[in-house]
């Protein structure tokens, strides 16, 4: 067993029920931060330092700040909080826990059938070698991927234009 | 027993060089700006006016540290202490000799800077949010959308260094630049990283988040004395760390005849460091919309045109 592994993935979870059960969006979002770091850490403790980077460039460095910068936006207030005070009074969580729990279920049946070695560390895979592979055997996923973005792309600036203006 | 110590004390040592740096940098700033600006600035406490930091920092120190009964407080207290750690923790990464650095071999080292430099937005947004103030909030969503725009151009002017080094440890980029270094070959790469370094670190003339003729002094509008403090360090430890990055990685880090690989990195980052002053002191602010179009609309395309030109460039040379 390896203790700082453990330990990362105690914090990644402790900091994901928080951020569940925040009413305060802002504070949610900062735990879901806390949570992502403990995952790079736990990819880097398992010897995937370029994956632990991407996950804290992309999603703590840019998606969640992005998040962050709505919720500025629309900045809301105390009668929000007490709406979301509400939605945890009775059954609510009843539904979304057991439809997690079965998730749960399923995921370690999975990984106690299959032979990889699950938590270990393995030898650390470098930058080159990642590349290597993208751009090798799942070439194919990279070009979809870039479809997908493009799409992405072409679609944000059809909704940025500017209505009955030149440009 | 050496193995332990050693470590430690670089950390210890790189940590207050860095916070010694930053607040030198203050008075630096204040004396050239008074070079620049045809007086003389201050000069009365101390030798050349000297212990002005000290004066400065005794201040700042015993200035009542007051938080506004509207702010959000456990976001509010932790808002600088995120942007001080962000900036400081880039440094562990920064080869500033061959034998000094904390962990300049790391070989997703770059990677781990703009990890960072992510996560040091947080502190200016967070800030804005928490202070429940609208020119604090306003300066909070410039910062926002700026810092996040120039990482990207940022990260893709850089990606030219990594092809031609072939590396994402900046030790190993510092080495590839024995011969030649990457500002002849990368110039255009060079110019785009400093112009986002200065976006990045939001200072003048790109300093929107706290433009005071605008919107107060944008998001450390409700902060004082300490925690007002730490927003200053960071933002002159950051113009460190910018100084530092583009010596690194293109004027050939700690390489240079006759004198010591430290002087010559010194020399770098402090003249690097008086560039930045005097931007300040020569270059009016633009538009917020005005910098936001020409990052998008200049920056982008440049920085994507300097990345297939390298690529071709490499593919050429290694003869495929």
């Amino acid at each position: 067993m390896n203790i700082v592994l453990e330990l990362y993935g105690l914090i990644a979870i402790g900091a994901t029920a928080l951020a569940i059960t925040r009413t305060i969006p802002v504070h949610g979002l900062l735990y879901l931060v806390v949570s992502l770091l403990a995952l790079a850490c736990m990819f880097d403790e398992l010897g995937a330092p370029f994956a632990a980077m991407l996950e804290i460039i992309v999603y703590a460095g840019a998606i969640i700040v992005l998040f962050v910068f709505v919720v500025m936006m629309i900045n809301l207030g105390q009668p929000d909080q007490l709406r979301e005070k509400g939605w945890f009074a009775g059954g609510a969580w009843i539904g979304p826990g057991v439809i997690a729990a079965l998730l749960m279920g399923l995921l370690v049946y999975g990984t106690q059938r299959s032979t990889m070695a699950v938590g270990t560390a393995g030898t650390p895979i470098g930058p080159q070698q990642v590349g290597l592979t993208l751009y090798g055997p799942y070439i194919l996923t990279v070009e979809l991927s870039s479809f997908l973005l493009l799409a992405g792309l072409v679609s944000a600036y059809h909704i940025g234009r500017r209505i009955g203006g030149k440009s | 027993m050496m193995s332990i110590i050693w470590p430690i004390l670089v950390i210890v040592v790189t940590v207050f060089g860095v916070l010694g740096v930053a607040a030198v940098s203050t008075m630096l700033e204040r004396r050239l700006l008074g070079v620049f600006q045809d007086r003389p600035g201050p000069n009365r406490v101390g030798p050349f006016g000297l212990f002005q930091v000290i004066a400065d920092a005794m201040k700042m120190l015993f200035k009542q540290d007051w938080i506004p009964p509207f702010a959000d407080k456990p976001v509010f207290l932790i808002a600088p202490i995120i942007g001080f750690l962000a900036v400081l923790l880039c440094f562990g990464v920064v080869p500033i000799t061959p034998i000094w650095s904390v962990a300049g071999n790391l070989n997703v080292g770059l990677l781990f800077i703009f990890g960072m430099l992510g996560l040091g937005v947080y502190s200016v947004v967070l800030a804005g949010w928490s202070s429940n103030n609208k020119y604090a909030l306003l300066g909070g969503m410039r910062a926002a959308a700026q810092m996040i725009s120039y990482e990207v151009f940022m990260g893709l002017s850089v990606m030219g260094v990594v092809m031609a080094a072939g590396s994402f440890s900046i030790r190993d980029i510092v080495d590839a630049q024995t011969n030649c270094w990457f500002i002849i070959p990368q110039f255009l790469g060079a110019v785009i990283f400093f112009l986002a370094g200065v976006a990045e670190t939001h200072r003048l003339p790109f300093d929107f988040p706290e433009g005071e003729n605008e919107i107060g002094a944008g998001f450390h509008t409700e902060y004082s004395g300490m925690k007002f403090g730490m927003f200053y360090l960071a933002e002159y430890a950051g113009v460190a760390l910018s100084s530092a990055l583009v010596t690194t990685l293109y004027l050939g880090g700690w390489h240079g005849p006759l004198l010591p690989p430290f002087l010559w990195f010194a020399i770098k980052v402090f003249l690097l460091i008086c560039f930045y002053i005097l931007l300040r002191a020569a270059l009016p602010r633009p538009r917020y919309d005005q910098l936001m179009s020409f990052g998008w609309k200049v920056l982008l395309p440049l920085s994507l045109l300097n990345i297939l030109v390298t690529g071709a460039v490499v593919l050429l040379r290694a003869g495929v």
